[in-house]
């Protein structure tokens, strides 16, 4: 197992607001757009150096989405901002006709996304909103796993031309990946190499997918771990290729089982190679109140659920 | 003037023509709503916008039109291929398989001069502020223009974007209402009244004047003086009365005719009252 180790703990959120900051330095056209979350966005820094390009919305979604396909008409590029709750289920029609339909230039950035908001409670969080994004065609979606992939991602958006689904959190969690990282969407993240199992991991969850192959090391399990930070539209040849070797699959991420990454990996494997897989998911609920952690554990999403998987579906192959 | 009023109510007559024969084609589509705007339509994209059918979909440097109420694609489309953007002949694909004239409009099918999809009502004003605000960004000083209908107004969308404009001072952007006082289920003050748009948007802080839409002299010069009004720290809302199904006798005024299509003996009647003037497609 790949030794990853990590000096400090940030939130991907700030990733966005540095990234944003970034891609508003590199090109003029982008503008962002929030409704009334510029701080949980972290877009305080674009908003004081770029005021002119920094649009305040107000408590106001709908209109904050079809603001930002109107802005792409002259050649903006919008990035909006609010939780991942009010970023999607609140706005699909929005998004639906006025953005992915009408293929405008617009980043849907959504934060709190997942089970870590924590103590609001399950109104303010999110577990549908990868399954609601990647059936609308044309949408790209892409969930990183720490700052700075979250960084490297929001610049990478900006130069992609195209709607586009970017999901991140609210609580701090370990930096582990290069600060200086090339963002390619669409490219999976071999993040070690195994031969008894792989394990697919988005967002968060990569950390604790790390964490679980440390632990199954030590019980004589080699796994292989890739980080799929774009999950429309899936590497493929990245999963199948591992799969060829593995022979069984564990996905992991902060979301319902029905609809997210697990169903997209599911979906390629029962064409292509059909495998046993395992999912690390939320169990067809809602969240509700508690600390980030007590929502992981009381949720399954620990490093335990994953080991324990790995463990099961390795029993499962032929 | 780039035309006589007399030539453009010629091109109306040939856009009532097209309007019917176009929703009698495929026995489907909202002939009532888009009878209505016709002179409006016309009145946009023949005498009022400055703009090219040369189609760019961003739009820099010319006027721009975003259609709210999408079911009036009719006459949306009609005043398009009438004014150059694609041959008048693909009207007659409307509603039809493999056409770029689907039943709403959409960008999807890459037809010229649809800047975005509609007919998933109230998501137009949000659109045509969001655009207006790029050109303010782009220092280009043409203008947005929209068209709503007046129960469209009763989504909620609306009122987010008729609260933003004034506040953000969206100057540069005129939006129409189709006042007909007509809805699917029947007449609007019975489904769910609107009370009074023009006390509603000036609370908000909009600049309303009207305009009768069915008088051609009376929505060019309308739409003249709107533009006067531009650049003055306000959106400007034109609320404009009309007729649903106006020019066509038996349609005037009735919900029935907001999405019927004519059989072949109204088509005929229709087509009676309104005169052939730049050729059938």
């Amino acid at each position: 197992m790949k030794k990853y180790t990590y000096s400090e703990k940030k939130d991907t959120r700030s990733g966005f607001g540095a990234g944003l900051h970034e891609a508003g330095k590199k090109n003029p056209d982008v503008v962002a757009l929030c409704a009334d979350l510029k701080g949980s966005l972290k877009m305080d820094a674009f908003a004081d150096e770029f005021p002119e390009r920094f649009i305040q919305i107000g408590i106001a979604e709908a209109n904050m989405i079809g603001i930002a396909a109107g802005m792409t008409i002259g050649g903006k590029i919008p990035f909006t901002g609010t939780f991942a709750n009010f970023s999607t289920g609140r706005v699909y029609d929005q998004i639906r006709q006025s953005v992915a339909y009408s293929n405008k230039n617009v980043k849907i950035c959504a934060s709190h996304a997942g089970l870590t908001l924590g103590e609001d409670g399950a109104t303010h969080q999110i577990l549908e909103d990868i399954g609601l994004m990647k059936m609308l065609p044309g949408m790209v979606v892409i969930n990183p796993c720490d700052y700075n992939q979250t960084k490297a991602a929001t610049i990478a958006i900006a130069e992609y031309e195209g709607p586009v689904y970017l999901r991140f959190g609210r609580p701090s969690i370990p930096v582990f990946t290069d600060p200086d990282q090339k963002f390619e969407i669409g490219k999976a993240w071999m993040v070690n190499e195994g031969t008894d199992v792989t394990i697919i991991a988005t967002g968060h969850m990569v950390w604790k997918a790390i964490e679980a192959g440390e632990q199954l090391a030590a019980l004589g399990i080699d796994a292989e771990i890739i980080n799929i930070h774009t999950i429309k539209p899936l590497d493929e040849e990245a999963i199948l290729k591992s799969l060829k070797k593995t022979g069984c699959v564990v996905t992991c991420e902060e979301h319902n089982k029905f609809g997210g990454l697990g169903e997209s990996v599911a979906r390629l494997l029962t064409t292509e190679l059909p495998s046993p897989q395992e999912f690390v998911a939320v169990n067809d609920s809602f969240g509700e109140s508690g600390t980030p952690d007590q929502l992981m554990t009381k949720y399954g999403l620990d490093t335990i659920n994953i080991v324990e998987a790995a463990q099961k579906v390795i029993k499962r192959k032929k | 003037m780039k035309h006589t009023i007399n030539e453009l109510e010629d091109i109306v007559s040939q856009v009532r023509r097209d309007i019917v024969r176009m929703v009698h084609g495929c026995q489907s589509g909202h002939p009532g709503g888009s009878l209505g705007c016709a002179e409006f339509m016309t009145a946009l994209y023949f005498e009022t916008m400055n703009h090219s059918t040369d189609f760019k979909m961003d739009g820099k440097g010319e006027d721009l039109f975003f259609l709210s109420n999408g079911h009036i694609s009719p006459v949306f489309y009609s005043v398009l291929a009438r004014a150059g953007y694609f041959e008048v002949s693909e009207l007659a694909t409307f509603r039809k398989l493999n056409s770029r004239v689907q039943g709403h409009p959409t960008t999807h099918e890459g037809l010229p001069g649809i800047r975005i999809a509609s007919g998933s009502l109230g998501q137009g004003m949000s659109v045509a502020i969001g655009a207006a605000l790029t050109k303010k960004l782009n220092k280009d000083h043409s203008l947005v223009f929209s068209l709503h209908g007046d129960g469209e107004l009763q989504e909620g969308q609306n009122w987010e974007a008729i609260m933003f404009a004034p506040h953000n001072k969206v100057d540069n952007l005129i939006a129409t209402i189709d006042y007909n006082g007509q809805q699917i289920d029947g007449p609007t003050e019975k489904v769910l009244s609107l009370e009074s748009l023009q006390a509603k948007f000036e609370a908000f802080g909009w600049h309303v004047i009207t305009s009768n839409g069915n008088n051609m002299e009376d929505i060019v010069k309308t739409l003249e003086y709107a533009k006067s009004l531009t650049g003055k720290g306000r959106p400007i809302l034109n609320l404009m009365s009309t007729q649903m199904g106006h020019g066509v006798d038996f349609m005037v005024g009735s919900h029935k005719w907001h999405g019927t299509a004519p059989n072949d003996a109204q088509l005929a009647s229709a087509l009676d009252q309104n005169k052939e003037t730049l050729g059938d497609y």
